[in-house]
């Protein structure tokens, strides 16, 4: 059994339902993930005896994540050294985004373009009007005008659900539950003060401390495999989205078969961005399913090829 | 007392709601407008284009001219979808007459036109998409409960898909 999709019979899934399910099962995960995330900080602020830490860790986290979200077009580009395009350079590439923007009812993303063989895209920006789409030369080159606005289709999904949101504010959680654990670990190593007298709950604390020990080394762990699930199950969406924009799944389908079968990894990419390309860009990393932030290749294309419209 | 208060901002919610989903339609119908304006301005350029090589394919510059005067004065949803998806035919006819001059094919000028209204069409189809789901949306909304109740009361009619033309949907014969 997979976390990610119950196929219960392929057959009987459209793209709406598709779509429908990804967007329940979001709910779920994210509801799951804030009753984790205050259960472990009800477990840290009580070993510790000090609720304050849990507010210190809540704003350091947003500190830290604001910048990346809120400057996010800017940002990824300088880390990438994308060149803008615009309609009078590339006029073919600018009508396949802008005519998909009208289907989706999107204002045009900024258009850049990455210098690299490896065929990969990528989308971001912190709304649909300062949103950002990158394609490499390489994705350009070597895949079909229909499979190309698969992809594109696919990027603009991501923007228009507003993923790059969802995933910021799953950073955050994620963020505040790596620092409380961080805290605790440095709080049980120099000796464990605690701020308030404590002389009451000895025994609820007691055990409170040990459930932290586990937690403090476990937490992070269980946070991030609760945002790579998160993030499947949104890259689903996008395709379901993606091909109910352009009617025809078959065009991202096979994009995702070329793309995969490319052994090419892309120079451009690092850990930090590696999330937001259409395809993992470190080829051959054998990484365990459940912190991949991509569902495998085989099952994307079998969703889309399994659905017809 | 509390409960029509209730029921009240209910149904003023539900409205607003209702309302929303309209003026997206109505935008999305002027989205379409838009495109279809635009087809209708690179025309005349056209047809002069190709009188200049094939001034005796007098039929066809009729047909393309007068469903373009007929889709311009189009007044009703019903009528203007009638008579876009017969100049979309009739310019069909008009590039399948040029494909048989290769001068006219290697002008610049035609190609540029043909290149602009093939963009043109791809972005009407576009639209009209856009168009479709938001008329998908709106008409779900008048028939799901509890909308359903308020709807018609309340003056908000279903509205009608930009559906291809029943040229387009049969399958074309393909002669040699």
């Amino acid at each position: 059994m997979t976390f990610d999709i119950l196929i219960l019979d392929s057959n009987e899934m459209t793209l709406y339902t598709q779509s429908d399910k990804n967007i329940r099962m979001t709910w779920v995960y994210i509801t799951g993930f804030l009753v984790f995330v205050i259960a472990v900080g009800y477990v840290f602020a009580g070993a510790m005896s000090n609720s304050l830490v849990l507010y210190i860790a809540v704003a350091f986290s947003i500190l830290m994540s604001f910048g990346s979200y809120w400057w996010s077009d800017k940002l990824v580009l300088a880390m990438s050294s994308a060149k803008p395009i615009d309609h009078a350079a590339n006029p073919e590439i600018y009508h396949l985004v802008e005519n998909l923007c009208i289907t989706a009812g999107l204002p045009v993303p900024k258009i850049y373009i990455i210098n690299d063989s490896s065929p990969n895209a990528f989308a971001t920006g912190r709304d649909p009007e300062h949103s950002v789409v990158c394609l490499t030369t390489g994705i350009i080159e070597k895949l079909e005008k229909v499979e190309l606005e698969g992809v594109v289709s696919h990027e603009l999904s991501h923007i228009g659900n507003r993923d790059i949101l969802l995933s910021t504010v799953v950073v955050v959680l994620v963020g505040f539950v790596t620092l409380l654990a961080d805290w605790f670990r440095n709080w049980a190593f120099f000796g464990g003060r605690s701020r308030e007298s404590d002389n009451e709950n000895g025994q609820l604390r007691l055990i409170l401390i040990i459930v932290a020990v586990i937690l403090s080394i476990l937490a992070p762990i269980a946070a991030v495999m609760m945002q790579m699930a998160i993030s499947r199950k949104r890259e689903f969406l996008a395709d379901a989205n993606g091909a109910l924009l352009t009617r025809y799944p078959e065009g991202l389908a096979s994009a995702l078969e070329k793309i995969s079968a490319d052994p090419q990894p892309l120079k451009e990419a690092n850990r930090a961005t590696a999330h937001l390309f259409i395809s993992n860009p470190f080829r051959g990393k054998n990484v365990s399913k459940f912190f991949m932030t991509h569902p495998p290749i085989e099952e994307r294309v079998k969703l889309l090829r399994g659905m017809s419209s | 007392m509390i409960i029509l208060v209730v029921i009240a901002l209910i149904v003023a919610g539900m409205y607003n709601g209702l309302v929303r989903l309209k003026n997206r339609v109505d935008e999305a119908w002027s989205d379409i407008d838009v495109q279809l304006k635009r087809r209708h301005d690179l025309i005349p350029n056209l047809i002069a284009t190709v009188k200049g090589y094939a001034a005796h394919e007098k039929e066809v510059f009729e047909k393309v001219t007068e469903a373009r005067a007929n889709a311009i004065s189009a007044g009703s949803t019903e009528d203007k979808v009638q008579a876009e998806n017969m100049l979309s035919g009739a310019l069909k006819s008009l590039f399948a007459v040029a494909e048989a001059y290769p001068d006219l094919k290697a002008n610049q000028n035609f190609l540029e036109l043909q290149r602009e209204l093939t963009d043109t069409e791809d972005k009407i189809m576009a639209s009209r998409r856009f168009y479709n789901g938001n008329v998908r949306d709106f008409n779900t909304k008048l028939q799901v409960f509890p909308t359903n109740l308020i709807a018609s009361s309340l003056g908000f009619t279903a509205r009608e898909f930009f559906e291809a033309a029943e040229g387009e949907k049969e399958n074309v014969k393909v002669e040699f």
